[in-house]
């Protein structure tokens, strides 16, 4: 249902098979299953704890898995495949002797042995890179001393600069307001064109990302759906999903995610779309 | 009892006082030890071991109870680590490795002093690696006192201590003052670490705070439970060690007996192996 | 005090100064202080054990020292406070326990805990300088990967690095710091030695390779200064590399307050 790439004619980058993943004896990932294209643009979406980052951290290879495959790019299951990885946080000493041009070098031969000087391609990619995510004036500063939004860019730019074409975020948008995630979505979606990257970017709530995402995975209860919005984010399809009776519910608009009979007492709002 | 004590163990002395100064000194560093592995300060209690040393040096330099060189030295540094590392947690390693090595400097000067202005001779070994054998009675009393006062305070700010070693936001909003905790553990821990310095040396003093402690964690389920064990292990560890290096002068022909010190942190061992190895097979069952 | 019998103390003060400061911005950097101050004690504990044995001291630091890194790099992502400090106290333990069983007398237990300007011999210093240019290798092919997982060990595996090989490899290069070190400035002064510099060139530094460039600098003025003051005062240089090193971690963090409530009125 839904989990082949939704645009024909693409090739593939992406293929989850299968895949199972227990953390200290629970299994928080089961029958996982979904392909990405390349230049994609999915959304990752569930709540806190659901297993989102298992899963970009089983894609990048940092996970053990038991079982299932996970190919990237043809290669099965290795790290250091062609994708950039933006973790949602990094905690960088306050004077760390690491300015920001530096870290961004290390995303492209951070992993090379020796002390050979870098080339000039290398300083040219960091700038680019740099300037297409509006980071240009803060190339000098120190990575410590910035703000948290600001290492947050720095971050993409640094999983940007080794040409990668896949970029997986974790929970980019958690801690910003809403002017600042339109705007991160917006950069991000330009930025995926600019650079022809797939990117999966993991959200506790599917709205903001409607307007640039080609499909969602949705994951709940250890398992997934995928498909556009409008093939997943129904009653019939999250209820198969939890296990048990979901309500999706308009209310002003806005598309609301409800966990539970009508008049449940424990009944939630679990993912709210805007 | 033959099978276990050499001859005069019983009669001797200097054996009352060790066992009795052991005693002490284990519970006090076991009941301590609990809250330091709890907060995970095993740094910050190990720094101050070297501080407690610089004091105990400089003690012996001056004629003074190394208890008394301990103590203040304990006291100062644990006040100017904390000070140093409170604005930027994340360079507290840094700020305590400073005073650690700058404590560890005046510690070499002190006892350079000592064996050139004086003939005395083993003051490394006994500042550094300690011989409660070498205890003078007359520091029991004065002993007992410190223990005494370290507990009853440990006792009276445990609620708030634990809330802010859990959660430091959570215990602000509930009025505990996150620095004043900080320093009032910082000058607990400086007092224990004095005492078991006495007993198996100023550098050493580490495996009898958190050996026990970290033993009975691994046993026990409640705090409280836990307390206790660490107080069995680390009386059973202290009075074990002390029964092995006295055995140890009959080991061999030329009598050259194990250091006490030695024996502690080699019962403290088999008791953190034996806990772990417990746990695991407890762990695989379950 | 640049009389003969002096040079080897030079020579070796100089090679350990350089090292230290180098290997000891990544002990800062990966906030290793703890398995930083728990090597050493590891190789005083072999310096024990060649005494009794009656073999080479430096064989049995460098054994000890390295065993003892390699046991802590095997401890791996369970590495923990409670286990580096059991694992150091059994060290010193040890020690002790084998300089009694060797009947040593106390200038030489207090040479290897607090340091000694002439503890090097010449035949010394040559295997010295060969651990030193083997160090520096080392430490040059694994400088970006190294810089790389201490800024974050998650992104740098991500793109590849072999993060444990890595842990094990600085490990390795502190142990080798510390079978250095040791002789000449004690085993309980190597740690101040390989944090107090480097903490303080972290904070002036803004790029990667000045920093580096700074910490062995800062460290050769420590050193230096240390060997000097302890040749005029006949006093032990334990005390002197102590108090120098503590004196530039103060004045650095002082000069990074002042320019930073500059750079903010």
């Amino acid at each position: 249902m839904g989990c082949e790439p939704l645009t024909g004619g693409r090739r593939e980058l992406v293929h989850v098979h299968d895949l199972e993943v227990s953390l200290g004896g629970r299994t928080v990932l089961t029958g996982v299953d979904f392909r990405i294209a390349e230049g994609e643009f999915v959304g990752l979406i569930g709540t806190n704890g659901s297993g989102k980052t298992t899963l970009l951290r089983s894609i990048l290879g940092l996970q053990a898995t038991a079982a299932g495959e996970v190919v990237v790019a043809g290669r099965e299951g290795r790290r250091g495949g062609p994708v950039g990885y933006v973790p949602q946080r990094v905690a960088f000493d306050h004077d760390v002797p690491v300015r920001v041009a530096d870290f961004v070098a290390l995303g492209v031969d951070g992993t090379r042995l020796g002390l050979a000087r870098r080339g000039r391609g290398v300083h040219e990619r960091v700038e680019e890179v740099l300037a297409s995510l509006e980071l240009g004036g803060l190339a000098a500063r120190r990575i410590g001393a910035l703000s948290g939004g600001e290492q947050q860019r720095v971050l993409m730019a640094h999983a940007l600069a080794s040409r990668p074409r896949l970029l997986l975020l974790d929970e980019p948008l958690a801690n910003l307001d809403l002017p600042r995630v339109h705007e991160t979505i917006a950069l991000l979606d330009r930025v995926r064109r600019a650079e022809g990257v797939a990117v999966v970017l993991s959200a506790h709530e599917i709205g903001p990302l409607v307007p640039v995402m080609d499909r969602v995975v949705y994951i709940a209860q250890g398992r997934v759906a995928c498909g556009t919005t409008a093939e997943v984010v129904r009653p019939e399809v999250l209820s198969a999903l939890y296990g048990h009776h979901v309500d999706v519910l308009n209310v002003h608009g806005r598309v609301v995610v409800v966990e539970g009979e009508p008049g449940d007492p424990g009944a939630h709002p679990e993912v709210v779309v805007r | 009892m033959h099978w276990l004590v050499e001859p005069g163990f019983w009669s001797n002395p200097v054996v009352r006082t060790a066992l009795v100064l052991g005693a002490v000194v284990a519970v006090v560093s076991a009941v301590v030890g609990v809250v330091v592995v709890v907060r995970g300060q095993s740094f910050a209690g190990h720094a101050l071991t070297d501080v407690a040393m610089a004091g105990g040096a400089g003690a012996s330099l001056v004629g003074a109870s190394p208890l008394v060189g301990f103590l203040l030295a304990g006291i100062v540094g644990g006040g100017s680590i904390e000070a140093a590392g409170a604005e930027r947690v994340r360079d507290r390693d840094v700020a305590t490795g400073v005073v650690l090595g700058a404590a560890a400097g005046l510690t070499a000067l002190f006892l350079y002093f000592v064996s050139s202005s004086t003939s005395a001779t083993g003051s490394t070994q006994s500042v550094l690696f300690g011989s409660v054998f070498t205890v003078s009675p007359s520091v029991v009393p004065l002993s007992v006192v410190v223990a005494v006062v370290t507990l009853v305070t440990l006792l009276g700010v445990r609620r708030p201590l634990l809330l802010s070693s859990l959660s430091p936001e959570l215990a602000a909003a509930r009025g505990v003052r996150p620095r004043v905790m900080g320093l009032t553990f910082v000058l607990v821990l400086a007092a224990s670490v004095a005492l078991s310095a006495l007993v198996i040396g100023a550098i050493l003093s580490t495996a009898l705070l958190v050996g026990p402690a970290s033993a009975a964690l691994r046993v026990a389920r409640g705090l409280v439970g836990a307390t206790l064990g660490a107080i069995v292990a680390g009386v059973a560890a202290v009075e074990l060690g002390i029964v092995l290096s006295y055995d140890s002068f009959y080991w061999n022909a030329a009598h050259r007996s194990v250091p006490v010190s030695a024996c502690v942190v080699a019962v403290v061992l088999v008791e953190v192996a034996g806990s772990t190895a417990w746990s695991r097979w407890r762990r695989g069952r379950g | 005090m640049f009389e003969p019998f002096m040079a080897n103390a030079w020579l070796a003060g100089t090679l350990v100064a350089v090292v230290s400061g180098a290997v000891g911005l990544f002990v800062v950097l990966r906030h290793s202080a703890f398995a930083a101050h728990a090597i050493p004690n590891g190789a005083f504990a072999g310096a024990a054990g060649a005494t009794l044995v009656g073999t080479s001291p430096l064989l049995g630091l460098v054994v000890f020292a390295v065993g003892s890194a390699l046991g802590v790099a095997a401890l791996g992502r369970r590495r923990n406070d409670v286990v580096t400090a059991l694992a150091l106290v059994t060290m010193l333990a040890l020690g002790a326990a084998l300089l009694a069983a060797s009947g040593a007398y106390e200038p030489a237990i207090d040479a290897l805990l607090f340091g000694e300007v002439l503890g090097v011999s010449r035949g010394e210093v040559v295997a010295l300088a060969l651990l030193v240019v083997g160090a520096g290798v080392v430490l040059a092919l694994v400088f970006r990967p190294l810089l790389y997982a201490s800024l974050s060990e998650e992104v740098a595996a991500a793109r590849g690095a072999a993060v444990r090989a890595i842990d094990a490899t600085f490990l390795v290069l502190v142990a080798v710091t510390a079978a250095l070190a040791v002789p000449v400035v004690g085993a309980l002064l190597t740690f101040a030695l390989t944090v107090g510099p480097p903490a303080a060139a972290r904070m002036l530094a803004r790029r990667p390779g000045r920093a580096l460039a700074l910490a062995a600098a800062l460290s050769l003025a420590c050193v230096w200064a240390a060997i000097a003051s302890a040749y005029l005062s006949g006093w032990p240089i334990g005390f002197f590399v102590g108090a120098y090193a503590a004196g530039e971690y103060v004045v650095a963090r002082a000069a990074s307050s002042w320019r930073e409530g500059r750079a903010r009125p």
